[in-house]
């Protein structure tokens, strides 16, 4: 008999995600689960769902999962958190979600240091609605929405949520983080396991913003959406530790 | 003349815009709108509109630039379905209080929770008392006729009101149909050079637009806005009027089908009249006397035309896809008070049908008409709000 070295983890259901060849929420989704097994939390973790490509997550989490609002993700964690101090909370978010509708709930939310944990995902457009322009869509970049590719004078520039939620005091963790490669996708493990620990350790807020492909809306195959990842996202969206309030320099 | 085409009520409704060619559109995408305002996004890039299109971050926003460019004193556009109308509401009253004749296709869509992006009336039955003049439409071919003639409606110097176009979701807006496109220039001469009121950076005469009103005025305010309203059927007609001479299709304030002689009827909005036209005709058959109503200018409600054209009826049930909870279904509080002056009315009942994108099928008109014929025979009716097509 071989040994099984690798299963499914137990806070994800046993059950095939129905996200497009190539997605990378589905990566995402393996992760949150590992972690969440990891830290021993599953039975005191409560989950966000978004609007947007990630809407599903309650079916694949294997634990309490609530949907809110388009955006409106922080202003009910918040509360929440606030009402269940002891449990594991985290928002999953897309940069429609939290970027454009949702701005202003994200960043009083981490004005306010809220002791919640946010994965933002950035595939640099709407992909539920079919590809339009998102607030982070790059320069020139194709969607449904700008055709000719995005021009900054009409459409403004690629927003840089996870620097200008670093410039606020109340954050305590923000790191960038991609899945274009496997050893990005291990430090994306890495960061939002410390986020969960930070909050687990009432440590405050924390945002973990992991660059993720979107083949379908990018018009391109999966192969080809990594290489575009690594060649023009990452550098307009650099990885690393934004912020960390805890870290010891 | 025009021509004849397949196309979706979102493509339909994007070429009435085309033709329109506003000076600004707002576009935010939700399903099942999406499509349209961003064909017209593409009419944007290929340079066949000069419309300046805003790529805006929430509906809230997307209304809040119409409102913007239209006190600017531009033609405006923008479309939205559900959620997305829900979360213009606060921007819904101040486009209708400041006056100003923005256009909007409503995709209809039902609300959250629990999320639903399918088709039903919850979202404009919501923005019912937003101060809009509302148009709901069959098929694609009316919500294409009604989108031209909505320009016309609210930018008509008597009123001056913001106008919303409501098509059912999913239903109309995705599929594909036979319909008639009128030429571009019968289009722009149809619509007219847009004329703005009160422009702002008139020197010599400064304003003010939307300011702060305390009780003193506020009252006399919101009462030149229901007087505005009691204008709009007689321009509604007389814009009928004038399309049907480029067009040759016939609108009035509502649709009625067989219904001069009829006993029994529904009244009933947007797609699934369609299909309940199809049971009266079954019914006609077998020789009993049904027939329908469908409302079309629903905002202002035309209560003493609507009452004229069912008093002969001896029984009718209102269908409702959406609903007040706790109270009637919206269509059937309107219909039922249009009824109430009436000496003899007939006897109501409402059904509810078709929420979160539930389909109407044939047959459930077939339960409604076979409950009406009962009810004309023993006068006896056994609720007045019931849902119907419900899965027990
Ligand atoms: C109030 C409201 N407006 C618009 C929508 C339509 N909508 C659904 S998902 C979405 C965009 C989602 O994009 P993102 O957050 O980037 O997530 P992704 O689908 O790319 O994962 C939009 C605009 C909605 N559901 N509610």
């Amino acid at each position: 008999m071989m040994k099984k070295l690798s299963k499914m983890p137990e806070s994800l259901k046993p059950v095939h995600f129905r996200f497009c060849p190539g997605c990378g929420h589905g990566i995402l989704h393996r992760i949150i689960g590992e972690i969440i097994d990891e830290l021993w939390v599953r039975e005191k973790t409560i989950g966000f769902a978004p609007v947007g490509c990630a809407v599903f997550a309650y079916d694949y989490f294997n634990f309490d999962v609530i949907e809110t609002a388009h955006g409106r993700s922080p202003a009910v964690a918040t509360a929440m958190k606030r009402l269940l101090p002891d449990r594991l909370i985290f928002t999953y978010q897309g940069d429609g979600d939290l970027a454009a509708i949702g701005i202003a709930e994200i960043i009083h939310a981490a004005n306010r240091g809220e002791n919640f944990s946010v994965i933002f995902v950035n595939n640099a457009t709407y992909g539920m609605t079919g590809g339009q322009m998102a607030p982070t869509t790059l320069i020139g970049q194709k969607t449904t929405t700008t055709t000719q590719g995005r021009d900054e004078k009409a459409t403004g520039y690629p927003l840089k949520v996870s620097e200008m939620l670093a410039t606020i005091d109340g954050v305590s963790l923000i790191w960038r983080t991609s899945l274009d490669l496997p050893k990005n996708v291990i430090s994306t493990k890495e960061a939002i396991r410390k986020a969960f620990q930070y909050q687990l350790d009432g440590k405050g807020f924390s945002l973990i913003e992991v660059l993720s492909p979107c083949p379908t809306d990018w018009w391109m195959s999966p192969q080809e959406a990594l290489s575009w990842m690594r060649k023009n996202m990452i550098p307009v969206f650099p990885l690393g530790v934004i912020k960390d309030k805890y870290s010891e320099r | 003349m025009g021509k004849i085409v397949a196309a979706t009520g979102n493509e339909a409704v994007a070429e009435a815009l085309r033709q329109i060619n506003p000076d600004v559109c707002a576009a935010y995408p939700i399903t099942p709108q999406t499509d349209m305002m961003q064909r017209f996004a593409s009419f944007v890039s290929d340079g066949k509109v000069d419309t300046e299109i805003m790529l805006v971050e929430s509906e809230h926003s997307a209304m809040s630039a119409c409102i913007g460019a239209s006190a600017g004193g531009g033609r405006v556009a923008t479309a939205t379905s559900g959620p997305g109308l829900a979360l213009m509401w606060e921007m819904l009253y101040v486009a209708s209080g400041m006056r100003l004749p923005i256009v909007m296709p409503v995709v209809n869509r039902s609300l959250s929770a629990p999320l639903n992006i399918h088709g039903d009336h919850s979202d404009a039955m919501g923005a019912r008392d937003s101060g809009w003049i509302q148009l709901w439409s069959e098929n694609a071919q009316e919500a294409y006729d009604n989108t031209i003639q909505a320009f016309r409606i609210g930018e008509h110097m008597d009123i001056r009101l913001p106008v919303m176009v409501c098509l059912d979701g999913f239903i109309i807006s995705h599929s594909i149909e036979r319909m008639e496109y009128l030429d571009d220039n019968v289009v722009k001469a149809f619509v007219r050079e847009y004329k703005s009121l009160n422009p702002l950076l008139d020197v010599e005469n400064p304003k003010s637009i939307g300011p702060l009103i305390l009780p003193d005025l506020y009252h006399e305010y919101k009462r030149a806005q229901h007087e505005v309203m009691t204008k709009v059927k007689d321009v509604v007609l007389d814009v009928a009027e004038d399309f049907k001479k480029i067009s040759g299709r016939s609108y009035g304030l509502f649709e009625t089908y067989r219904l001069d002689d009829a006993e029994i009827a529904v009244v009933i909005l947007n797609s699934a009249a369609g299909t309940a036209k199809d049971i009266v005709d079954e019914f006609r058959e077998k020789g009993i006397k049904a027939g329908l109503l469908k409302p079309r200018l629903f905002r202002p409600f035309p209560y003493e035309e609507v009452a004229h054209a069912l008093k002969n009826l001896k029984a009718v049930c209102i269908m409702d896809r959406a609903d007040s909870f706790g109270g009637y279904g919206p269509l059937f509080m309107e219909v039922s008070s249009a009824l109430y002056p009436l000496n003899d009315r007939p006897i109501m009942i409402n059904k509810i049908y078709g929420l979160g994108g539930r389909d109407f099928m044939p047959q459930h008109a077939e339960i409604v008409l076979d409950e009406l014929v009962e009810i004309v025979k023993t006068g006896k009716f056994k609720t007045i709000k019931e849902y119907i097509g419900v899965r027990e």
